[in-house]
């Protein structure tokens, strides 16, 4: 298991390399003066001259993106445009409060949707079973950000039960160690910023866990009913077990294996659609920053947002497959 | 045996014809492009007129007493029918999704092709390319591409495009390697054809099916991704009536109780999608029975 994830490790290496190349690329590949791009419109000539020199821009381009990669390796990402902070401790600032977002997301979507799944099958041609798909169905046709949109219409204006946008009340005080809102309420026994907080924390988490507990529920049902059909089910039911211990403890083992390559494939559009999440409900998080960056042409921002983002998107794909082969010992690594 | 393109067609739809769901999605699609190619005819309404007609601003529909007469559906922040801007946003949102399908079928073709017909280091390069592109989510590098050639509708749908060209490639490559080593094709080279001619007549026209049933789907997602680069700004601009765009200008006004210029919009989107999703797994059940769900 070891030499498996170190050889994962080091696949993990030419995607990234791919990764910083199309990164890099964004200065030189938008229009202008790369100076410019990563200094900003308004920048004064020393600031230019500074930026030259720091990335050597008057060397040939593959030194240019040594010189770029190395500083990057080093967690130098450059300056944001706008704000003139550095991008690295500006995405860890925000980066707790997506992983609060799609994680709460994902739970959702896993528990409620495999749930469905398994009972949809288990009651294959009911009215229960039609109802579900038919529900799961429009779940995986929805624009996200409509849905948002739609949460925030009944539950936060119509009804007034949940707050419309933000992460916290902000009268409320608040103490930020972690950066995670809830584990900080939780350490420093902030109650009534933590009930906040999980207020605020509900409808986006919903909105964004929606589509794919959709997904998941589709994926176990058909995943339930494929192994419903295997031989040892139906010796187990010859045996006389009843049906509840045939489902619940022989067969949704099974079934669930199919269902973390789906979760695991679907991470990506998860965190597309935290970036519409985080938009319509004005989360303060990496998805909305890096939306929030392209539309003031804030390069250096995009660029260390695209970085960030493919180092996730690698770590999350070898923890799935990892997993994978931890749940299903057929599958030998190699 | 070889089979004719269009013969294979008609037989597909055939079979298809007795898949209820299918239908009803097919039957839904043909609603949404007749209504984007006959906009002109059945719209109440200019979609932007001029000048703007401010005092019907925000006013709501057929269920309200305060509504104004021929706009059904109401009216968005600038006084315009939310109903005439769907329907020539089905235009719209419909051609986005279409051209970027066909962008990245073109693509899709020509590398999945080269890829899984020469083999060797070509397809390694090709691969290895793809793999990349898949290090991101599809949306995130489409924003990418937008950041870097600018906004707008017609570059949303190339970014689109590209970013689904590795998906497609993919599918077409599996479908080549399995084709290459069929006999007919053996036959092919034995009789001395070209590596041109086995691919454009024999190759391609044979991976037919797989292209139809997953553009149908990906169309689906395009549909989504186009709105929503409208919808962050990145897409059509104002004052195109595109479907994420429209959303994304109305949805503060609900704040103030106008819920209609946000809700429709999206339930277009919805509908869409919906539509080719029946057809697209359709599809795929007819055509491949051991991937149903």
């Amino acid at each position: 298991m070891g030499w498996y994830i170190f050889k994962r490790l080091v696949m993990m290496i030419p995607v990234l390399l791919g990764a910083s190349i199309i990164a890099f690329s964004l200065i030189h590949l938008a229009p202008g003066d790369p100076a410019r791009t990563i200094a900003g419109e308004h920048a004064t000539i020393q600031t230019l001259e500074r930026i030259r020199e720091k990335y050597g821009l008057n060397d040939p381009l593959p030194v240019q993106y040594w010189i770029w990669l190395k500083q990057a390796m080093r967690g130098d990402l450059g300056r944001s445009i706008v704000s003139n902070e550095q991008v690295t401790t500006e995405i860890l600032e925000r980066f707790p409060n997506t992983v609060e977002l799609t994680l709460c997301a994902m739970i959702l979507a896993i528990g409620v949707g495999s749930v469905a799944g398994i009972v949809s099958a288990s009651k294959q041609y009911s009215a229960l079973d039609y109802a579900t798909m038919g529900v799961a169905l429009f779940g995986v046709s929805m624009p996200v950000f409509w849905l948002g949109i739609m949460l925030m219409m009944i539950f936060g204006v119509f009804l007034r039960w949940l707050p419309i946008s933000g992460r916290i009340d902000t009268l409320i005080p608040f103490t930020r160690i972690t950066g995670f809102y809830i584990l900080d309420c939780i350490i420093t026994l902030n109650f009534r910023a933590l009930i906040s907080s999980i207020r605020y924390l509900i409808l986006p988490s919903v909105a964004l866990g929606t589509i794919p507990m959709a997904t998941v529920a589709r994926v176990t049902r058909s995943s339930m009913l494929e192994v419903l059909r295997q031989d040892y089910i139906r010796t187990e039911r010859a045996k006389g077990l009843s049906e509840r211990l045939v489902i619940y403890r022989h067969a949704v083992r099974n079934a669930m294996i199919p269902v973390v390559t789906v979760i695991a494939l679907n991470f990506g559009l998860l965190l597309a659609g935290a970036l519409l999440t985080e938009t319509v409900f004005a989360w303060p998080g990496i998805g909305r920053y890096v939306v929030k960056a392209v539309g003031m042409r804030d390069y250096p921002v995009v660029q260390g947002c695209v970085m960030f983002f493919a180092l996730i998107f690698v770590v999350v794909n070898l923890v799935a497959d990892v997993l994978y082969v931890y749940i299903d010992p057929r599958i030998k690594y190699k | 045996m070889e089979q004719k393109p269009t013969k294979q067609a008609g037989q597909l739809f055939r079979r298809l014809r007795e898949n209820k769901s299918a239908m009803f999605g097919f039957g839904i699609l043909v609603v949404l492009v007749l209504s984007a190619l006959l906009a002109g005819i059945i719209a109440p309404n200019d979609p932007n007129p001029s000048p703007p007609q401010l005092e019907f601003k925000l006013k709501p529909g057929f269920w309200s007493d305060e509504g104004v007469k021929g706009m059904p559906l109401g009216t968005d922040a600038l006084g315009r029918c939310v109903l005439s801007r769907i329907i020539y946003g089905a235009r719209v949102s419909l051609s986005a999704g279409f051209v970027a399908v066909t962008i990245a079928m073109v693509l899709g073709i020509l590398f999945g092709t080269i890829a899984g017909y020469f083999g060797g280091w070509v397809d390694s390069l090709i691969m290895r390319f793809v793999d990349i592109m898949f290090a991101f989510p599809a949306l995130l590098l489409a924003i990418v591409i937008v950041a870097v050639i600018g906004q707008g509708l017609d570059k949303a749908m190339i970014a689109i495009g590209v970013v689904y060209t590795p998906q497609m490639a993919r599918i077409i490559r599996s479908s080549v390697l399995y084709i290459k080593e069929m006999e007919y094709i053996e036959f092919q080279k034995a009789v001395g054809s070209s590596n041109l001619r086995i691919i454009f007549r024999h190759v391609i026209p044979n991976s037919v099916a797989p292209v139809i049933v997953y553009g149908t789907l990906m169309l689906a997602t395009a549909i989504l991704d186009a709105a929503a680069l409208g919808f962050l700004g990145l897409g059509a601009q104002p004052p195109t009536p595109e479907w994420g765009a429209m959303l994304s200008k109305s949805y503060n006004y609900i704040v103030g109780g106008a819920w209609w210029a946000a809700t429709f919009p999206g339930l277009a989107i919805l509908l869409s999608v919906l539509g080719l999703n029946l057809l697209g797994d359709g599809l795929r059940d007819t055509l491949d029975p051991r991937l149903k769900t």
